[in-house]
């Protein structure tokens, strides 16, 4: 096959997505987001915010597109990474919302198509990519933050199953996910990476309870989460009993790449600069009239793209078969700490009204000026919420990375790979 | 280890005396085939594109070639390619031959601003006259023949009526003298008085020279900042290995956390710079029409970073970094003398600010 065949192959994926997008993407998906309401989750107790959500959801999760380079056997798209990339582009080019947000998609999945079995994959696979059951992690615990590998929620053989017993904290979102999949101690005496177990259970199992944690800037994303003698099939082992942490350290790489990758704070829509203009106006040469400001606003932008480029680089590395490692910890460093500065400055450019909380749903000021994000626009409170929570985000995150990244680096070569991982972003 | 195919032309020794020395060094550049890497095939060049010149430009970053590539292989390449076959015949075989240096005659005033060209060319019987200074003129001092920014029409400040001339270093009313900057390469500041050219030394059209010129620096300001990256990561790379050896307080000083937030901070911003060089480097051939962005981006970002890989390095080294002995001052003093060139940080900031809407 010569290279001008294959591209032609590929025109003709670009002309059919096209058309398929086209015809299957409702109008009202294609507008930016106004609100988190209109993020799709999907799941048991999913709530749609539109009719045209849940359509959408159900074409693409059919089509296997909302995990485009999951093999078709296990409910993905089996897509090449070209094909994928070229979905992407013809996504972005008529606006659609991205169909389903996913930990399943981008956190369990990546982790069961390397350590599940092959029953584990038929089961749980089709089901995260049609936006049926929605999953969180169960990873951190009171005593376990940035040191993983010491947790303590016990999971016993009680011969025909597993009893756990124990307590985790910020689960994003457990007070909503239908299933969870979490790490476990399973030998009491071995050293602490190698007694860790990965297991998988519904949240609606007898002994489980959510209690959602209220931050300082007034949202609830995250829950602590109580096991009181939960029994787990045991089945629902993914992996080899007590080689648990291997997929927690494979699994933790795909975390920190996404959350690089969310939030990109106003990127994707206008550029922050834009976003300026508007609240305050232009000189006579079309600038921004305060020169101060312009000058950060620069600097973040190039930041911005040259972060942008980056994540761009490393996926294509990371699938043409380069191990990201060390990098996708300077991934999740650089991007919350870029995304703090660019809230800061979206505030600045709004003045004493950027410092203004809203109320989810509705603006408080009838006609305050929306603002554009990654996802769509939000009106201005989202600015506030999101720029205090990215001080949680980044504090949970430089001191897993820093120790992280000189590893990568290779300054400090003492500590095994694990506890390299482990002692890691989470807190 | 990966072998360092410029290997050759690593000269610390050169650059130590250079810099020292008297402020006339000669003609150091050795005939190298490299400078051929634009020049189009039928004139004896390997016209290989820009993604791989800039590995080229990184390499000579990380070893500190003095060389007149961006001045010549990619600047004034860029320019011919764009001449009349008289032109392309006339200077592209010597430069493909690495025997002839053609530098860009852009900056009058303290600060790069192309578009504030104040020397002027007025028509003179079969050609033209000019008139005006150049300075900081990039490998001019040693150059066979300069590529003229200068003023046909309208006002200092317009970006209409500027067009380019090729001049050739003897002609008769030229004049230069050698500017000496701290990395200690050849810069030359240089007068014409009533220089007279033939008609056929305009490159590219009348009055409508900006936009070729503008090409022309975009191309040398990624050449430099695919430069300005490769000596990032040489220098880096330098004080990893000495933060690893280095002992105090009876443990190597990269044991300490200090040090390791920092270093992990820098490694993360060169991954960022080699990102935004690359692809700056593609856009010339992917997306022409956004080349000017990618190249005040990768420019921006390679000089912010370059100063900063410098700094720490010199910084982490302790006493010796300081010192004239140890080679890693060098980097320093690159790569601040390249982070003005073409336009520095503020400038470039300026152009992106501009280009996305604010």
């Amino acid at each position: 096959m010569n290279g001008e065949f294959f591209l032609s192959d590929l025109e003709t994926f670009r002309k059919e997505t096209r058309a398929w997008l086209e015809e299957n993407c409702p109008a009202e998906m294609r507008k930016p987001m106004r609100s988190e309401e209109d993020a799709c989750w999907g799941g048991r107790n999913a709530k749609f915010s539109c009719e045209a959500q849940k359509l959408w959801m159900e074409r693409m999760g059919a089509k296997g597109w909302t995990a485009p380079e999951w093999p078709k056997e296990y409910g993905g798209g089996g897509l090449s990474r070209e094909e994928a990339k070229i979905l992407k582009e013809e996504m972005a080019a008529i606006k659609a919302r991205n169909p389903l947000m996913s930990f399943g998609i981008w956190m369990l999945g990546p982790a069961l198509l390397k350590y599940g079995s092959e029953e584990q994959k038929k089961h749980y696979l089709p089901q995260i990519t049609r936006g049926e059951i929605r999953w969180c992690q169960g990873y951190s615990e009171p005593g376990a933050g940035s040191d993983l590998a010491s947790l303590q929620t016990r999971c016993e053989d009680k011969g025909d199953y597993f009893e756990v017993t124990g307590q985790k904290i910020w689960t994003s979102y457990a007070d909503k996910a239908d299933w969870i999949f979490c790490l476990v101690r399973t030998d009491r005496e071995a050293p602490k990476h190698l007694g860790i177990s990965f297991i998988l259970f519904d949240m609606q199992s007898e002994g489980v309870s959510t209690k959602p944690i209220t931050l300082i800037s007034g949202r609830s994303p995250f829950c602590e989460t109580f096991f009181d003698q939960v029994k787990v099939p045991k089945e629902n082992l993914v992996g080899t009993l007590n080689k648990g942490w291997d997929i927690a350290k494979y699994l933790l790489t795909h975390e920190r790449a996404m959350i690089g990758d969310a939030g990109d704070g106003g990127i994707g829509g206008r550029s922050i600069g834009q976003i300026a203009v508007d609240s305050l106006g232009t000189d006579a040469q079309g600038r921004l009239a305060d020169q101060a400001l312009r000058a950060d606003l620069a600097r973040a932008e190039i930041d911005g793209w040259s972060f942008m480029l980056t994540m761009e680089r490393m996926k294509d590395e990371a699938k043409a078969g380069q191990g990201i490692g060390a990098r996708s910890s300077m991934l999740k460093y650089y991007g919350t700490e870029m995304n703090k500065r660019r809230y800061e400055l979206l505030m600045a450019s709004q003045g004493p009204c950027g410092a203004g909380m809203g109320r989810r749903g509705q603006p408080r000021w009838g006609i305050a000026p929306r603002l554009a994000t990654h996802q769509g626009q939000f009106h201005r409170g989202r600015h506030v919420r999101s720029a205090i929570e990215h001080y949680f985000q980044t504090y949970s995150g430089p001191s897993g990375f820093l120790r992280d990244s000189i590893d990568g680096i290779g300054i400090k070569r003492r500590r095994t790979n694990a506890a390299r991982c482990g002692q890691g972003v989470l807190e | 280890m990966k072998k360092r195919r410029l290997a050759r032309f690593v000269n610390y020794a050169m650059m130590r005396t250079r810099w020292a020395g008297p402020a006339h060094c000669g003609r150091k550049w050795p005939t190298w085939a490299g400078l051929a890497f634009l020049v189009p095939e039928e004139y004896g060049g390997i016209d290989y594109g820009m993604v791989g010149a800039g590995l080229i430009a990184e390499e000579m970053g990380r070893n500190l070639t003095a060389s007149p590539f961006i001045s010549t292989a990619l600047m004034a390449v860029t320019a011919l390619r764009e001449g009349t076959d008289e032109q392309k015949e006339k200077w592209l075989p010597g430069i493909a031959e690495g025997k002839t240096i053609i530098a860009m005659a852009v900056d009058e005033g303290v600060k790069h601003d192309p578009a504030k060209t104040a020397l002027s060319a007025v028509a003179h019987g079969n050609g033209y006259r000019l008139n005006g200074e150049k300075s900081y003129i990039i490998d001019g001092f040693d150059a066979d023949a300069l590529i003229v920014a200068a003023r046909t029409s309208g006002e200092v400040g317009d970006e209409t009526g500027i067009s380019l001339f090729i001049v050739e270093k003897d002609a008769a009313g030229l004049s230069s003298s050698r500017t000496k900057l701290l990395d200690a390469r050849n810069y030359a500041h240089t007068e014409f008085n009533d220089v007279d050219v033939a008609g056929d030394a305009l490159i590219g059209t009348l009055d409508d020279g900006f936009a070729l010129l503008e090409r022309v620096l975009n191309v040398g300001r990624v050449g430099l900042a695919a430069e300005m990256l490769g000596a990032s990561e040489q220098s880096f790379e330098m004080t990893m290995d000495y933060i690893k050896e280095r002992k105090q307080f009876d443990t190597h000083v990269g044991a300490f956390q200090g040090l390791q937030h920092r270093s992990a901070h820098l490694y993360s911003e060169i991954e960022l710079v080699k990102s935004a060089v690359l692809k700056a480097l593609q856009m010339f051939g992917e997306a022409p029409e956004m080349a000017g962005a990618g190249a005040a981006l990768a420019k921006a970002k390679a000089g912010e970073v370059a100063i900063l890989a410098a700094n720490e390095a010199v910084q982490m080294h302790g006493g010796i970094g300081m010192t004239d002995e140890y080679d890693i001052g060098f980097y320093m003093k690159r790569v601040r003398a390249a982070q003005e060139l073409l336009g520095d940080y503020a400038f470039q900031a300026n152009r992106l600010a501009i280009l996305r809407g604010f």
